[in-house]
């Protein structure tokens, strides 16, 4: 394979600078001495951070989103486990159009989504609640969570089940000691990227949140249409670095881009 | 026992997606079809007020017409650059393939609303970052009005559906086998043939789901219009926002929605079977 010449390099440089531009300045004007929105240069400061905890709607919106995530992603999980080992295992009337509904929430904008959820949640009189948000937010997070716990059941080894149920295991002994350790890995990075999808979802859940359960990003936005100033952006370096470590996390543990592009060849 | 076992797996989702996604877009639906007042709120009849008043009104038109052309817009962004990119992604050694991978495609996971605030910071009326940019190059004469500009949407919004096609593009690109093109330099080939015989036309599938991503999320991206376009430049789900929380008008709301809906839904079918049927012999 030919290596990539001087005008490649340039054109990558480029759009490495263009893909990174927003996300840099927003850290680089979070650290402002300044009581209006400046681009720092010689002089640093961190009052803008030390203001956030003057400001105690982001706090609670911060430990609203944290709790969302964690609830939402382990129930999509726990949801997904048997799901999967259903489609993985089985080949059963209805099974493409199971599968194809698990993942419907990619497909259908989550505009419309925040619509409905809006309509059904305030006719069946959990409208702005928690438990509405966390409902809605298993059905967004579901199909990364099935992706990655799908992508785990159909790795897994038959032999080494076959081989416990032939040293006299019972169906329970073998789900409990052999199959879920195995795709434990899968189902913890299932839960990171659940996790991370909901933490910053923020396009349906503006439509579902009441003024007491906003999350962190709803907070941001509404924030943010009525005002930009440098607290809105030492709050969203703070969401960057949480998600940024756990991205790196994901990374070393199950490999980003095996996490994004999927198995490659023979992903269908 | 053994034919039941997938159903009964498959149960707890089931029942969650029939109760909590099937159930209210079927709301959603009936919803369109309400009568709404001022002072009456929804009343739940059958007529066809809200579709007629959508369908008539040079308004809404409009509305739809910008989102849809700024879809476009983007598409044609991410196709002429994410393309190229995931090209040369692709021809890196390993170390840096890995790391620049991480660079590109990392953003994806970062909330859109930074990302947003970001371009919001960049453009910062006449005196932005960007336009001083451009001017100190002597791209431009005159700064660009971005914020509050479609021009402003589309920028922001290609940056955030950037990755979409990168990863589209990149998956179509690890079925090329390197020695094809080898092959084509070997027996003569310069390398603007060997892109456009060898490479691009086995890109193109990778290109063509790429956009169909990248439009229908462009098409019905929320936050970057609402923050970039302000209060009065109107997109499709920043209008249906406006009637369900602003203006209350609920049935007029879900009937943006639902036409946004299903136009999206019909481009994504289409363009699906027409990739398939075009490319259906090089994945045969």
């Amino acid at each position: 394979m030919s290596k990539n010449g001087p005008v490649a390099l340039a054109f990558h440089t480029l759009f490495v600078i263009f893909m990174l531009a927003p996300i840099l300045v927003v850290i680089w004007v979070a650290f402002t001495p300044e009581g209006y929105l400046s681009f720092p240069t010689d002089r640093w400061s961190l009052r803008w951070f030390y203001a956030i905890a003057r400001y105690p709607e982001f706090v609670s919106a911060f430990w609203q989103s944290l709790m969302l995530g964690s609830i939402s992603s382990a129930i999509a999980v726990a949801i997904s486990v048997p799901a999967a080992l259903a489609l993985a295992r089985y080949r059963f009337k209805g099974r493409e159009a199971f599968a194809a509904l698990f993942m419907s929430p990619l497909m259908i904008p989550y505009i419309v989504l925040g619509i409905a959820f809006l309509r059904f949640f305030t006719q069946i009189g959990i409208g702005g609640t928690f438990t509405g948000l966390v409902l809605a937010h298993i059905v967004v997070v579901m199909p990364f969570a099935l992706r990655l716990t799908l992508a785990s059941a159909v790795g897994l080894d038959r032999a080494i089940e076959h081989a416990a149920v032939s040293l006299g295991a019972s169906e329970w002994t073998v789900l409990k000691r052999i199959t879920l350790p195995l795709v434990v890995p899968g189902l913890a990075s299932g839960w990171a990227l659940a996790f991370i999808n909901s933490f910053d979802e923020v396009t349906m859940t503006v439509f579902i949140a009441g003024p007491g359960t906003a999350t962190l990003p709803v907070r941001m936005f509404l924030y943010i249409q009525d005002n930009i100033d440098p607290l809105v952006t030492s709050v969203s370096a703070c969401v960057i670095a949480v998600t940024v470590a756990g991205m790196v996390a994901l990374d070393r543990a199950y490999g980003l881009e095996r996490l994004l592009v999927g198995r490659g060849r023979d992903g269908r | 026992m053994k034919t039941g076992m997938p159903y009964l797996l498959s149960l707890p989702a089931l029942l969650l997606f029939g109760l909590v996604v099937i159930v209210p877009l079927g709301m959603t639906v009936a919803l369109t079809f309400h009568d709404w007042g001022q002072y009456k709120g929804i009343d739940p009849v059958f007529i066809l007020k809200n579709w007629r008043e959508v369908l008539e009104d040079s308004y809404y038109w409009e509305v739809f017409g910008r989102t849809f052309k700024i879809a476009i817009f983007v598409t044609l962004l991410t196709a002429v650059f994410g393309a190229p990119e995931a090209y040369i992604l692709n021809r890196m050694k390993s170390p840096w393939r890995g790391f620049f991978l991480l660079v590109i495609l990392g953003p994806l996971l970062i909330s859109v609303v930074a990302r947003t605030l970001g371009w919001a910071l960049l453009f910062g009326g006449n005196s932005g970052l960007v336009n001083k940019a451009l001017m100190s190059a002597g791209l431009i004469s005159a700064p660009i009005p971005f914020m509050f500009t479609e021009t402003g949407m589309v920028v922001a919004l290609a940056h955030v559906m950037m990755p979409y096609m990168v990863l589209a593009v990149w998956a179509a690109l690890q079925r090329l086998d390197p020695q094809i093109e080898n092959a084509a330099v070997a027996l003569g080939a310069g390398p603007i043939t060997v892109l456009r015989r060898i490479v691009l036309p086995q890109a193109m599938p990778g290109i063509l789901s790429g956009a169909v991503i990248v439009f229908s999320l462009a098409a019905s991206a929320f936050a970057t219009p609402a923050i970039i376009g302000g209060r009065r430049l109107k997109v499709a789900s920043t209008l249906a926002y406006d009637e369900f929380l602003n203006t209350l008008n609920w049935p007029l709301g879900a009937t943006v929605a639902i036409i946004l809906l299903a136009v999206l839904a019909t481009v994504v079918i289409l363009a699906n079977r027409l990739v398939e049927r075009r490319y259906a012999q090089v994945f045969g």
